[in-house]
């Protein structure tokens, strides 16, 4: 009963975790985490392909800068439930199958996971030291080594900081699009629902829960690993241009 | 747009439209009751600060749908009751608030603390007069997001069946009918644009010694 919860129910909601005839088969628990990473992986690629370019090109140039502050805030008003429908709507009658789910679902992953990373490339480029840029160039570097040498591994903590916040907004909203019949974690949450097996749906939130903690553990010891030690002692915070406010974001 | 179903809709557009206004305004004013003590405990504490903030970033990285089916098991609440979407969104919104009301009292000049106390202010005199209002427009910024992803995150709700805009979307979804849908995403919108421009007038209201063009 989905609509009854027994707080003392601990050991029933944990039933449906550890029954071994859940983590085999086409709907088991692996496969289930496996479209989960799949879909969320592809999206984080195409958000990066189109983010990071972009917000580069908007840091060093300065072009578009309106454009960024104004997708950030129109975005994040949007909701993703009514967005994803919306989408899957129009879309789906003109694809065969799965697809019709897929590919309006990897439309809103990316649509929602582009903002973070654009905003914080651009910050993170926008924030680099004008002193040490100067100093590239006083040295005979040309701009594009100054891009890649100086600029980008400067603004490296900032831009991952943006991955971060946009695979989590992923992970999240890639449960949501289980609602309309994409595979993936959601799927227990949702399919729980549908049959009032509450086991099912704590299953479900318990592991997405899990896969969003360590991914975000993952990628913040990612961030440690690859970001010149000569930077962390230097605190982002104050070199932040106006107007910035770096926040986690979670659908 | 189908706008004859609209107006026979209309009640109940509007009654989702309160409970949507209902479930995203109470938990950023509890939220930011909550925040305001913790933030304000973190910035005087250089070991708890890294312990708050940190686990503020923990509890912001479990997903909305997932935490909305966990509270139950520690509210003792049934899954369709409003109350877990209130918690969560409040878990959220203390979870963003406690560093930014943290970092705005951090970014008080110094100058600022040691003329209220110079004046006789004391510590929470200081506190209550000085520092909180120069801190406002900072916390105010991270309100505004607050607010704005509150009206976003309450539409999820409508998944697990409880009534607000999001409802809209579903019913949609069902029907495969376009009208709810796009209504409800344009009042989802307008509500949280509505939300924020009210934090950005009370932000006006509380630091009337600010420049009257700010830069958003």
């Amino acid at each position: 009963m989905a609509d009854t919860v027994d707080p003392q129910g601990g050991g029933i909601m944990m039933n449906y975790l550890f029954d071994p005839a859940h983590w085999s088969g086409a709907d088991g628990i692996p496969t289930l985490i496996g479209e989960h990473l799949l879909y969320s992986l592809i999206a984080l690629a195409i958000a990066a392909v189109i983010a990071v370019p972009l917000g580069i090109y908007i840091g060093v140039t300065g072009k578009g800068v309106f454009m960024i502050a104004g997708l950030a805030n129109a975005l994040r008003a949007l909701p993703s439930v009514g967005l994803l429908i919306l989408l899957v709507l129009l879309i789906s009658p003109a694809f065969p199958s799965r697809m019709g789910y897929i590919v309006p679902s990897l439309i809103v992953l990316v649509l929602l996971a582009v903002p973070p990373i654009l905003t914080n490339t651009y910050a993170g480029v926008r924030a680099v030291d004008a002193a040490a840029v100067d100093a590239a160039r006083g040295m005979g570097f040309r701009t594009m080594k100054i891009l890649t040498d100086v600029q980008l591994p400067c603004s490296l903590p900032l831009m991952l900081s943006g991955v971060r916040s946009s695979l989590l907004q992923i992970i999240s909203t890639a449960t949501i699009a289980a609602y309309i019949s994409l595979g993936g974690l959601g799927r227990l949450l949702i399919d729980g629902k549908a049959q009032n097996d509450y086991s099912q749906m704590v299953a479900g939130a318990v592991l997405v829960a899990l896969l969003a903690l360590f991914f975000d553990q993952l990628l913040a010891f990612i961030t440690r690993r690859v970001v010149s030690p000569g930077l962390t002692r230097r605190t982002v915070k104050t070199a932040l241009p106006a107007g910035t406010v770096n926040t986690p974001a979670t659908v | 747009m189908n706008f004859e179903w609209l107006g026979r809709q209309f009640d109940n557009i509007v009654f989702l439209l309160g409970w949507h206004v209902l479930l995203a305004v109470a938990p950023l004013i509890l939220g930011l009751l909550i925040a305001l003590p913790l933030g304000w405990w973190a910035h005087r504490s250089r070991r708890i600060y890294p312990l708050l903030v940190g686990a503020a970033g923990l509890l912001y990285t479990v997903p909305s749908l997932a935490l909305f089916v966990l509270l139950p098991l520690v509210l003792g609440t049934k899954i369709l009751d409003p109350l877990n979407i209130v918690a969560a969104l409040t878990i959220y919104t203390v979870a963003l608030l406690v560093r930014v009301v943290a970092d705005a009292l951090d970014a008080v000049p110094e100058d600022t603390v040691q003329a209220a106390k110079a004046m006789g202010y004391r510590g929470y005199q200081s506190l209550l007069k000085v520092e909180l209002p120069v801190g406002v427009p900072v916390i105010c910024a991270g309100l505004r997001v607050a607010a704005v992803s509150n009206v976003s995150l309450v539409s999820v709700a409508a998944l697990l069946g409880i009534p607000q805009l999001g409802s809209l979307f579903t019913q949609g979804f069902q029907l495969r009918f376009f009208t709810p849908i796009i209504a409800g995403i344009i009042l989802c919108v307008v509500l949280a644009m509505i939300l924020d421009g009210l934090i950005i007038l009370i932000n006006r209201w509380l630091t009337p010694w600010t420049p009257k063009v700010v830069a958003s």
